[in-house]
């Protein structure tokens, strides 16, 4: 595998490419959201410029080119994710809402008084609420899985928990956006499975970091937002097994999702177009689509080598540094593009604004895993998050930058 | 925020010294007021704790988890205020808010005592919430010991 030509490939990204308080940005909040690059502008631009209309309804030259391209987007995640059946991926504003689908939707017709979900101390709160929603609505139980001190997951307790026969769905992080623990969904998946529940995962972090083939990581719904990938925002996709959609209800009602509308009832229109009420997010999907067109250019697994390789240099440098506490697992290779850590006493807010004064662009706070600060008796950390566009030099400046923070506080 | 702010104009030793040693920082055990409140953004949050007696803030403690300005601010508010009659703290309020502001009058303004050290902070907007929590908590304080509604 050929390393990544990154000095080319920032040539792509405008963003990346300006000063911020008198220093070159250093964007290092790529977990957040990434960049985005020419190709995916472009399209995005293109696509409104020449082909803009409503899709599936007019009888027209325009809307016929829109639903191909909105279509055609469709078949191109199916691609990604590595499946034959672009029915089965349904278009959603992002991670978040297909987690809500499939928790009102699946969970709604499905759980109640004595079942159980399963899910971590790690996830995001969008993998944590849409649950203790329906879990409140249909009287189900959550159950949750420890964190270790390294940031990863406690496989015996699932076999403990899952002995008990009352799980019906485990919602997992494909990997940790707080610790970039890479969660080994493969064995979950069996686990799980054997136990007679399903898997849903929650790609947000796990899409934009290396090759996903759902039948492979064992998923029965796999949820990412395009944002994280080079994509642009208000857009993602959630992905089920096509049995399992065919037996949900509509999570939304509207215009497109319908077939016959009666006084009293209607009938849905088929897969994937139960769940995509209203006009949808057309320039989102084209736009989503040459991000995936981008990343599957650059080479996926090329991409998770250079993050970890630029988390190894990480952490290298990190170590040595006094007062410094990092979290997640030591094996870079464990991991993706995610250094999170606290320096001293300095509280991460102060850390990232004396960072931003040298133009570096950092997170900081509880990354939305309240959890999961509160598991490591932290009320927040300062992350560092990488991308295929970062180079040694980044992680060069950021170092310096905290020195900066360790004067400051010292 | 403008190129280039030096960073020693928002961390000023004397905030710093607030952050370490917090003052009025504990619990108040025979209390008249308390309050919570909280940065939603950033997860600050600052519990205040006010003596009421005939409308003089007799005595006050706060505690909180946040950042060196939100806490510092804390701290230095309640040195500021204690044994101050409670429209006089309040009206002390509207001055800080207004240093943060950019208010050049209100940054020379011998009455704010050591929150003058915040003035920088008024040149970094995102950081402009956390500096005025403590108020905020007075404030909530304030409302609830005239009895309306929070």
């Amino acid at each position: 595998m050929a390393p990544l030509d990154v000095d080319r490939l920032r040539g792509d990204f405008p963003a990346l490419h300006q000063d911020v308080n008198g220093h070159p940005l250093v964007y290092l909040d790529n977990a957040a959201t990434s960049q985005k690059p020419v190709q995916v502008l472009d399209a995005v631009r293109r696509y409104y410029e020449a082909d803009n209309a409503n899709v599936h309804r007019g009888i027209h030259e325009l809307s016929r080119r829109a639903t191909e391209a909105y279509e055609g987007a469709r078949n191109r995640v199916a691609g990604f994710l590595g499946t034959d059946d672009p029915a089965e991926v349904i278009w959603t504003r992002g991670t978040t809402e297909g987690i809500n689908l499939v928790a009102a939707s699946w969970g709604g017709e499905n759980l109640g008084p004595g079942d159980e979900i399963l899910l971590s101390e790690m996830e995001h709160h969008s993998n944590l609420v849409p649950w203790q929603l329906v879990a409140r609505r249909t009287g189900a139980t959550l159950r949750y899985l420890d964190v270790s001190d390294e940031g990863t997951l406690n496989l015996d307790q699932m076999d403990e928990i899952l002995s008990g026969g009352r799980v019906r769905l485990a919602a997992l992080t494909h990997i940790s956006n707080a610790l970039g623990t890479i969660n080994p969904i493969r064995e979950i998946a069996d686990r799980v499975h054997a136990a007679g529940a399903l898997l849903l995962v929650d790609g947000a972090q796990g899409a934009a970091h290396g090759p996903v083939d759902v039948a492979a990581l064992g998923a029965d719904f796999y949820a990412f937002s395009g944002h994280k990938l080079c994509g642009p925002t208000g857009i993602g996709a959630l992905w089920g097994r096509r049995e399992l959609l065919e037996a949900m209800p509509p999570y939304m009602g509207g215009g497109e999702m319908i077939s016959i509308v009666e006084r009293d009832m209607s009938t849905w229109a088929p897969l994937p177009h139960t769940f995509e009420a209203g006009t949808p997010n057309i320039s989102g999907a084209v736009g989503l689509a040459a991000a995936l067109d981008y990343l599957e250019g650059v080479g996926p697994a090329a991409i998770l080598a250079h993050e970890q390789a630029l988390v190894a240099y990480a952490l290298e440098q990190l170590r040595p540094m006094p007062g410094i506490r990092l979290f997640g697992p030591e094996d870079p290779g464990a991991r993706a593009g995610v250094v999170s850590f606290l320096l001293g006493d300095a509280h991460p807010h102060d850390i990232s604004t004396i960072l931003d004064s040298s133009g570096v662009a950092i997170r900081a706070g509880h990354h939305c895993t309240q959890l999961l600060m509160r598991r490591y008796g932290v009320a927040a950390t300062a992350r560092a998050s990488f991308y295929l566009y970062n180079t040694r030099d980044e992680v060069d400046r950021l170092v310096t930058s905290l020195e900066t923070v360790r004067t400051i506080f010292a | 925020m403008t190129t280039d702010v030096p960073l020693t104009s928002l961390y000023q030793d004397l905030i710093l010294d607030h952050y370490r040693k917090p003052r009025n920082r504990g619990t108040l055990p025979d209390a008249t007021v308390e309050v919570h409140v909280r940065n939603p953004t950033c997860g600050d949050e600052i519990r205040l704790q006010l003596l009421l007696e005939d409308g003089v803030i007799a005595d006050l403690r706060f505690e909180g988890e946040g950042c060196s300005i939100s806490q510092a601010s804390a701290s230095m508010m309640t040195s500021l205020i204690r044994g101050k009659p409670l429209p006089d703290a309040l009206a002390l309020g509207s001055r800080f808010t207004e240093m943060m502001h950019a208010d050049a009058d209100a940054a020379t303004d011998g009455s704010l005592r050591d929150l003058r050290a915040l003035a920088g902070v008024a040149r970094f907007p995102v950081r402009v919430r956390c500096a005025l929590l403590g108020f905020d908590a007075l404030r909530e304080a304030a409302r609830q010991s005239a009895g309306e509604a929070p």
